[in-house]
């Protein structure tokens, strides 16, 4: 769906070049370029401050503003590592270990990430493929489901799983399968629906089972919806602080965010922990990001109504 | 810590093995029964597993959840409408929500707004810098709100008269010679909420300008041609010529972002906790469940969530099935 879009914009755009050349009323005036200029400092300017800031000792960073470091050179011998050292480690006051917390994400993301995609796509591929009484109903119950917040979850779960004994992360691996599968049900059969039929409808007249033509044909014809879900999917338990804090709480197990939370609450101390910790937390997601863009637009514009 | 990653690791592959194997497991077990009911079984069987995980994680929950709503503290006897009334008699929990209401109004019309103007004049810079401002304005998306908490608390930090100011608002606000202010601590006219909401602004702008700037790319050079050709200037093109076209994704956004505020519970958990008269539904749920214990109060906050919830769920289930007409 949202491919069309996009060479659909790409050929207009191309269109729109050709018919008009230098005197496009269309293009930029200075007016726009220092308009959107002003607008990328302004978005990156606390982004820097808090890169500046985690490389300054505890004493510069109460006494002065990060910006200072700018414009005063003798402060540049000053700037350290021991801020990203301690925050690591768990050094000092903080019982916090980006370190070890970094792990338990990587622990948390992967498997919430990977293990509901085949469960999805093989729901989406029936809701696409085959024909059965209530296909729609059911289909509707998922776009319903969309919406709903989470944590109507958290209670009842908390009390299904002291039953069970489940301690630990698979608490917070089946939770994120269960939150991630509505969305991952709607963003794979709507991909699915702009499969080319005639290939699927001769498979069949040769003679393929459904099961042939899902892994043979389908799901990696999906590749690109599987790669967006996978992204959003990654990013979003990555980031999330509501579910792991509800679910695993401050302690061995916790994620970056929920040590990034007390990082800052027992630092009364000093932001210089918070800033090295808070940037090392944020490492994966923007690398991920970057390199996967386009994948994570497709997915976003695929149906990003997640509750 | 080596440990850990492989047990990860190995979690993942079992997980897909498994899921696998249940899939071959549930074909095998279709495959035993008479090709009839072979066929008219098999769709239910392969969507069993993705409902199973549906429903012990959502419509389990959900309903429990309403029942926990009428009853105690600890989910014990029934209470009747006590939760839901003494919440509301709440003159902190009124104040909540009306904090969540202003979080309602003014964040999905703001985005849209800066969304839509960035998408609009990125479009007229050449390829590379449009993709630069693009990346720079979309790059907080993937930053956790606990992240951009910490990122943003350089901007609003505070410290008292006569001593350097660190944060760079109070820097900029005393360099005039005025006195620093404790910016998220002064709940006049609700201005600390404001600046949280700022933050998410920060983070989520970009979500509304990607979506809205593929709508823009996808609106045909032709009407615009058309519309300055009969004399139109650059703001008519935009207003009634651009805008009425993308209005179905303006709308999407709109439900989008106004979903996720309605939920917003980082941003205020990390910044304020609720404290200084800034807290939200999410918020206060999380500190009824894990700081009060109240099962029932924390139950009863979800109810009338979802209840706001529904006008936006008809509303979806509605655009889906315009939508698969239209296809």
């Amino acid at each position: 769906m949202s491919a069309d879009v996009t060479t659909q914009a790409v050929t207009t755009r191309a269109a729109r070049r050709r018919t008009s050349r230098s005197a496009d009323p269309g293009r930029s005036g200075w007016f726009t370029r220092i308009l959107l200029g002003t607008l990328v400092v302004l978005w990156l300017v606390p982004t820097v401050g808090t890169m500046i800031t985690s490389f300054r000792t505890l004493d510069d960073v109460n006494t002065s503003g990060w910006w200072e470091v700018l414009y005063k050179p003798e402060l540049w011998s000053r700037l350290t590592l021991q801020n990203y050292v301690d925050a690591w480690n768990g050094a000092g006051a903080s019982n916090a270990n980006m370190g070890l917390s970094f792990i338990n994400s990587l622990a948390i993301a992967l498997p919430a990430t990977f293990i509901p995609i085949l469960i999805a796509a093989f729901a989406a591929y029936a809701f696409t493929f085959m024909e059965f009484r209530g296909r729609d109903t059911l289909f509707i119950i998922i776009v319903s489901l969309l919406v709903v917040p989470n944590f109507v979850a958290f209670i009842p779960l908390q009390s299904v799983y002291n039953s069970l004994q489940l301690v630990g992360f698979p608490k917070v691996w089946l939770a994120h399968i269960g939150f991630g599968m509505s969305l991952a049900i709607f963003i794979l059969r709507n991909y699915m629906q702009t499969l080319p039929r005639s290939v699927i409808e001769s498979a069949k007249i040769d003679g393929a089972s459904h099961y042939q033509t899902f892994y043979r044909l389908v799901l990696p014809m999906s590749v690109p919806a599987l790669a967006s879900f996978a992204i959003f999917q990654f990013l979003w338990v990555w980031n999330d602080l509501m579910v792991a804090l509800v679910f695993l709480g401050p302690g061995p197990n916790e994620p970056v965010t929920v040590a990034l939370t007390h990082l800052k609450t027992t630092l009364g101390l000093g932001w210089n922990l918070t800033t090295a910790g808070g940037l090392l937390s944020m490492v994966v997601p923007v690398a991920v990001f970057l390199a996967l863009q386009r994948y994570f637009v497709r997915g976003l514009t695929a149906g990003a109504v997640k509750g | 810590m080596l440990a850990k990653s492989l047990n990860a690791v190995v979690v993942v592959l079992a997980g897909i093995g498994g899921a696998l194997a249940l899939f071959w497991l549930l074909n095998k077990a279709a495959e035993l029964l008479p090709s009839r009911w072979e066929r008219r079984l098999k769709p239910y069987l392969i969507i069993l597993p993705a409902y199973l995980a549906i429903t012990v994680y959502l419509l389990y929950p959900a309903v429990v959840t309403v029942i926990n709503s009428f009853k105690d503290k600890a989910s014990r006897e029934w209470v009747g409408l006590d939760n839901y009334t003494s919440l509301l008699a709440n003159s902190g929990f009124r104040s909540t929500v009306f904090n969540t209401i202003l979080w309602v109004v003014f964040v999905p019309t703001i985005t849209i707004v800066v969304g839509l103007a960035v998408a609009a004049l990125a479009d007229r810079l050449r390829a590379r810098g449009e993709k630069f401002v693009k990346t720079m304005i979309f790059l907080p998306m993937a930053i956790s709100m606990v992240g951009a908490a910490t990122v943003w608390r350089f901007v609003y930090a505070y410290q008292p008269p006569g001593q350097p100011q660190t944060g760079l608002l109070n820097a900029v606000w005393t360099a005039g010679g005025a006195d620093p202010v404790p910016w998220l601590q002064t709940s006049t006219f609700r201005l600390n909420t404001m600046l949280l909401m700022v933050i998410l602004l920060w983070s989520q702008v970009g979500y509304a300008m990607v979506l809205l700037s593929a709508a823009v790319k996808a609106v045909p050079g032709e009407t615009l041609e058309a519309a300055r050709i009969d004399g139109a200037n650059e703001r008519q093109v935009f207003f009634r010529v651009i805008v009425p076209q993308i209005k179905g994704t303006i709308v999407t956004v709109g439900v989008t972002v106004t979903i996720m505020v309605m939920k917003i519970f980082d941003i205020v958990y990390v910044n304020t906790n609720g404290q200084f008269n800034t807290n939200v539904v999410a918020n206060e749920f999380i500190n009824q469940l894990t700081t009060n214990f109240n099962y029932g109060a924390a139950s009863a906050i979800v109810v009338m969530l979802m209840v706001a919830v529904i006008p936006i769920m008809i509303y979806q289930v509605r655009h889906f099935k315009a939508e698969e007409a239209a296809a």
